[in-house]
């Protein structure tokens, strides 16, 4: 050890050194906290303004809410596609770690299809992987429970409310408002990706297809505050959605499923109008289908069933099928024939049971064996004569023939508010030119007398040019849609229209318009018996169109020819008489005579909608009759 | 040990109760304080978790009970076992070198009779003690051959601990030591060189020494907006958080960043986050002064020391907890890369609690053991 005093003073000098550097090191401990509390300054200071804008947008999210869908009323307010809360099997890809085990795990609880898998995944692949998306809709009451009891083996899934569309009346309304369906790609280009952000559903065909923006409505937003994992923790501040517009239409619920009834299994189509606005009273074509089945994904085996039947349920037979509308033409033929002066109401055609043109031995025969004899504009109607139209469009040409036709509504889309319709052909000698590369031949004039040969017509187009009959000139453009609805205050459409009235002198109209009535009120018309003791007043014309050529000198035997070549079944007619205030049309597909499948048809939509809460009519007479008028041959 | 001869003191009473128990009182009160907030801003980053406080008060009470039993332990046993307590956290640092486990891409546990430890946080203590034991055994100021052995004694266990590695606790170590040795005396010529020598070690270090992780928070640091949903997104968040605090704060409970967990690691290592969040900068203040309070105190202490050992020693525990402070709200402020140090005595978990405490309790050891000079 060193002596005591070094000892001393090398401990004074050792705390001394020690003494400088504590002090040294103090200062530098504040120096560098100053530099925190600097920083600290900067941040919550300087820079607070930014920090807590950016805190701001942290915690808050907009969520879209779906506005709900407006609803489809007839015209007296019975509901015809509605909203229905229901429960649905959510789940978000992100949140569940194996989806395929989470998957079959469910299954014990709750019944997957493979179509539903199929569906979830299609739509999973296409969608962030954050965004819930639906495995299976409609939850029974029993599979919410079992998964409420199990909920917390499943993260990342739920069960859910959702409204979803439906529609009460299923098949009987399906052609006539279409249905909506999930959105697919192709709409998704299509629409705003703002206003659908929460939507599911998007009208896909008829009424919910044309009136898509109209029925969809505006996005609401909820403003919430989420954690960081998205958890919506509460709701902050919330933008209602704005609902979709009602849609009032003119169809009658009751016509429409008395027009079914009648119709029954038959194939066929019935388009009920309003002459005075154009308003569609009822729009039928059987066989139908279930539109709710398309609402939340139709199962693969179902819908290729649908595809696949003969019957074609899916096809839209009251604006999208086209037949030849055989002798319902003839009234319209006759009134060109007297604007244009080739006959007279007293002009007699003489009616020896066919029709030959000038150098030709080819026979266009008349329905009836033998003929009828000497036939007048009036009794050719009633008895459906068809020398009397051989003779009568072979007079006019077709140059004057298309036109009159195309105005009254043919051959073109007559602007039905439901986008479905189709154009059907109005043979003219510019379309053979252009379709078929071939010259117009005088013959091809003769069969469009009675409404064959290459002419093909829808129910509406039928129904459209009847109502213009039955206003002597004016007709509106067809609607489905009377009026729109928001929050219950209806804003009327009003009628549009058809382009200009039928230019005919009323002493034209007269003679043919007392034909039709005759028609169905004579006991020599052709619909006679169909509307036999009807308490209306009423006028109509009968057709029956050939879809089989019978050969020259061949009877055409009914029993003999196969179920879908026989004659289509067609009547137009409207009701009463003096006012109308109905049109109806019918095609019945391979159901033989107008005046006995068809026009009994129009009878029960018109008994409806003229007695509805007066009294119920004894069902009309259905049985087949002789004298009844028959497709006229064109021999081959 | 204890003189009976009474000292010239005005609060004799309470000084003798205290001296017996070995008790600093200052430095004991400026701890509660410190304590005493970090469990109310534990209650609010916790998401309201009472159990959660109630554990780490429960650590807290067994991390004091440990740090009284130190403080009865007289320097000078301290400094026997000092050797044997570095040699034993050197092999235990080569145990995890070769058997560890591997924790979050790390190798830092080892696991004794079913017992996990990390011996690096062992090391974190006894490194500045072997190093002010070893330069206490030589005059003052260290010659430069004392001062090479010093590095010696720092470099093993350092880069041992870099290895695992874990930069953050290498940083802590290699600071405690070093402050130790600035605090001996080191003259200011070699601290020059021995900055210089840092300074161009730096881009070896980069290069060659460092893990890509480590260089990744490096340059997050630097540039935390590049990679705003990576590595950057802690300090961000983190930022955004005591920036939206403002100068008075959301209040407690209040903060959104913090209550919807927008800030990672809430209630551990980024827990001064939810402090400039909730309380703003009035807060951050007061904690500041809290600090500051105990680490002056602890400065104090040591220059009231009476031996070479006891002085570095006690120098050397309060810097490095000022650097550990320093660190982790320099790291959660944005102004230094994250390193994973959590904040002293206020965040969540027990071992830095108890590395931290025992610190202390060898610094109340150090104050309440002196000989009275003017006996």
């Amino acid at each position: 050890m060193p002596p005591q005093a070094a000892t001393i003073k090398d401990h004074i000098r050792e705390s001394n050194i020690f003494f400088a550097r504590s002090v040294l090191a103090l200062v530098l401990v504040v120096v560098l906290l100053s530099i925190l509390l600097a920083r600290m300054y900067w941040l919550q200071v300087t820079e607070h303004d930014r920090f807590k804008t950016l805190a701001e947008n942290n915690r808050i999210t907009l969520i879209p809410i779906a506005p709900a869908r407006g609803l489809i009323y007839d015209r007296k307010g019975v509901v015809l596609a509605e909203n229905r809360s229901m429960f649905v099997l959510e789940v978000v890809p992100e949140q569940v770690k194996d989806l395929k085990a989470t998957v079959a795990e469910l299954r014990q609880l709750i019944a997957i299809s493979d179509n539903d898998w199929e569906h979830f995944q299609a739509n999973r692949l296409r969608s962030r992987s954050f965004q819930a998306q639906v495995l299976r809709s409609n939850l029974s009451d029993t599979e919410v429970a079992a998964f409420s009891v199990n909920r917390h083996r499943f993260p990342g899934v739920s069960v859910q409310p959702r409204l979803i569309r439906h529609y009460p009346h299923g098949e009987a309304f399906a052609h006539a408002l279409g249905y909506v369906g999930r959105i697919n790609e192709k709409e998704l280009a299509e629409i705003d990706p703002g206003n659908y952000k929460a939507t599911q559903y998007i009208g896909k065909l008829g009424i919910e297809k044309f009136y898509e923006k109209e029925l969809h409505g505006t996005v609401g937003y909820e403003e919430v505050e989420t954690d960081v994992h998205g958890r919506v923790l509460r709701t902050l501040r919330r933008v209602p959605p704005v609902a979709g517009k009602d849609l009032h239409l003119h169809l009658d619920a009751g016509l429409q499923q008395a027009a079914e009834q009648a119709l029954g299994e038959q194939r066929g189509a019935v388009i009920a109008l309003d002459p005075q606005t154009g308003g569609i009273l009822a729009l039928v074509s059987k066989p139908g289908y279930d539109p709710n089945l398309f609402v939340t994904g139709i199962p693969s085996t179902i819908y290729k069933a649908l595809r696949a039947s003969p019957e074609q349920p899916l096809f839209n037979r009251a604006l999208r099928g086209t037949y030849p509308p055989g002798s319902t033409i003839k009234p319209m033929l006759a009134l060109l024939g007297l604007k244009e002066g080739v006959v007279t109401p007293s002009t007699v055609v003489y009616d020896p049971g066919f029709f030959q043109l000038p150098k030709s031995s080819h026979k266009y025969r008349d329905w009836r064996k033998g003929g009828h004899g000497a036939v007048s504009l009036e009794f050719s109607l009633m008895q459906s004569c068809d020398i009397y139209y051989y003779t009568l469009a072979h007079k006019l040409g077709i140059d004057r023939i298309s036109p009159h036709f195309e105005h009254l509504g043919f051959g073109r889309l007559n602007g039905l508010d439901n986008g479905d319709e189709m154009a059907g052909i109005l043979p003219s000698r510019a379309w053979k030119r252009a379709k078929r590369r071939e010259a117009w031949y005088p013959g091809d004039t003769v069969n469009i007398g009675i409404g064959q040969g290459f002419w093909s017509v829808t129910s509406l187009q039928l129904a459209q040019a009847t109502a213009r009959l039955a206003n002597r000139g004016t007709a509106y453009q067809p609607r489905m849609v009377k009026a729109l609805a928001q929050s219950g205050v209806p804003e009327a459409l009003p009628p549009v229209p058809d382009g200009e009235p039928l230019a005919i002198a009323p002493e034209h109209w007269g003679p043919v318009m007392e034909a039709m009535r005759k028609t169905s009120m004579h006991e020599r018309g052709t619909a006679y018996k169909a509307f036999k003791g009807a308490p209306y007043t009423h006028a109509g014309k009968t057709g029956t169109a050939q879809r089989f050529s019978v050969k020259q000198n061949a009877k055409y035997d009914e029993k003999n020819v196969a179920a879908k070549l026989r004659d289509n079944a067609m009547y137009i007619g409207f009701a009463p008489f003096e006012k109308p205030e109905i049109v109806v049309a019918v095609a019945a597909e391979n159901a033989g005579h107008g005046g006995s499948s068809a026009a009994p048809v129009a009878r029960a939509v018109m008994d409806f909608y003229l007695n509805q809460g007066k009294m119920t009519l004894p069902a009309p007479g259905m049985e087949e009759d002789v004298g009844e008028e028959e497709v006229g041959g064109e021999e081959r | 040990m204890l003189s009976s001869q009474p000292r010239a003191d005005t609060h004799k009473e309470q000084r003798s109760l205290a001296w017996k128990l070995h008790i600093d009182v200052p430095l004991l009160l400026g701890l509660l304080v410190l304590m005493g907030l970090a469990q109310v801003v534990l209650y609010s980053a916790s998401g309201q978790d009472i159990a959660m406080v109630e554990k780490q008060v429960a650590r807290l009470g067994l991390a004091l009970a440990f740090m009284f039993g130190l403080a009865q332990v007289p320097p000078r046993v301290l400094k026997f076992w000092t050797l044997p307590l570095y040699v034993v956290g050197v092999l235990l640092l080569i145990a995890v070198f070769l058997v560890g486990d591997v924790a979050l891409g790390a190798q830092r546990w080892l696991e004794i009779g079913g017992f996990r430890f990390q011996p690096s946080e062992l090391m974190k203590q006894a490194l500045p003690m072997m190093v002010a034991w070893y330069l206490s055994e030589h005059q003052l100021p260290p010659k430069f051959k004392h001062l090479a052995v010093a590095f010696g004694i720092l470099a093993l266990p350092i880069l041992l601990i870099a290895e695992q590695p874990d930069l953050g606790t290498a940083v802590l170590a290699l600071s405690s030591g070093l402050l130790v040795i600035l605090l001996a005396g080191m003259s200011w010529k070699l601290i020059a060189g021995l900055a210089a020598a840092i300074g161009g070690f730096l881009p070896i270090l980069w290069n060659f020494l460092m893990h890509d992780y480590q260089r990744r928070r490096v340059l997050t640091m630097l540039d935390p907006e590049a990679d705003p949903v990576g590595a950057g997104y802690q300090i961000i968040q983190s930022k955004i958080a005591i920036g939206s605090g403002g100068i008075y704060g959301k209040g407690w409970l209040h903060g959104t960043q913090a209550q919807l967990e927008f800030i990672p690691e809430h209630h551990t290592d980024f827990i001064f986050a939810v402090l400039g969040e909730e309380f703003g900068l009035s807060g951050v203040l007061i904690l500041i002064a809290v600090y500051l309070f105990i680490i002056a105190r602890g400065l104090y202490i040591a220059t009231q020391a009476q031996d070479s050992y006891s002085r570095l020693l006690a120098g050397a525990i309060t810097l490095t907890f000022f650097v550990y402070v320093f660190v982790n709200i320099g790291m959660v402020s944005g102004i230094l890369p994250v390193v994973g140090v959590p904040l002293p005595l206020v965040s969540y978990g027990g071992t830095s609690l108890v590395t931290l405490l025992a610190g202390f309790g060898m610094l109340m050891s150090i104050k309440t053991h002196r000989k009275l000079v003017s006996a």
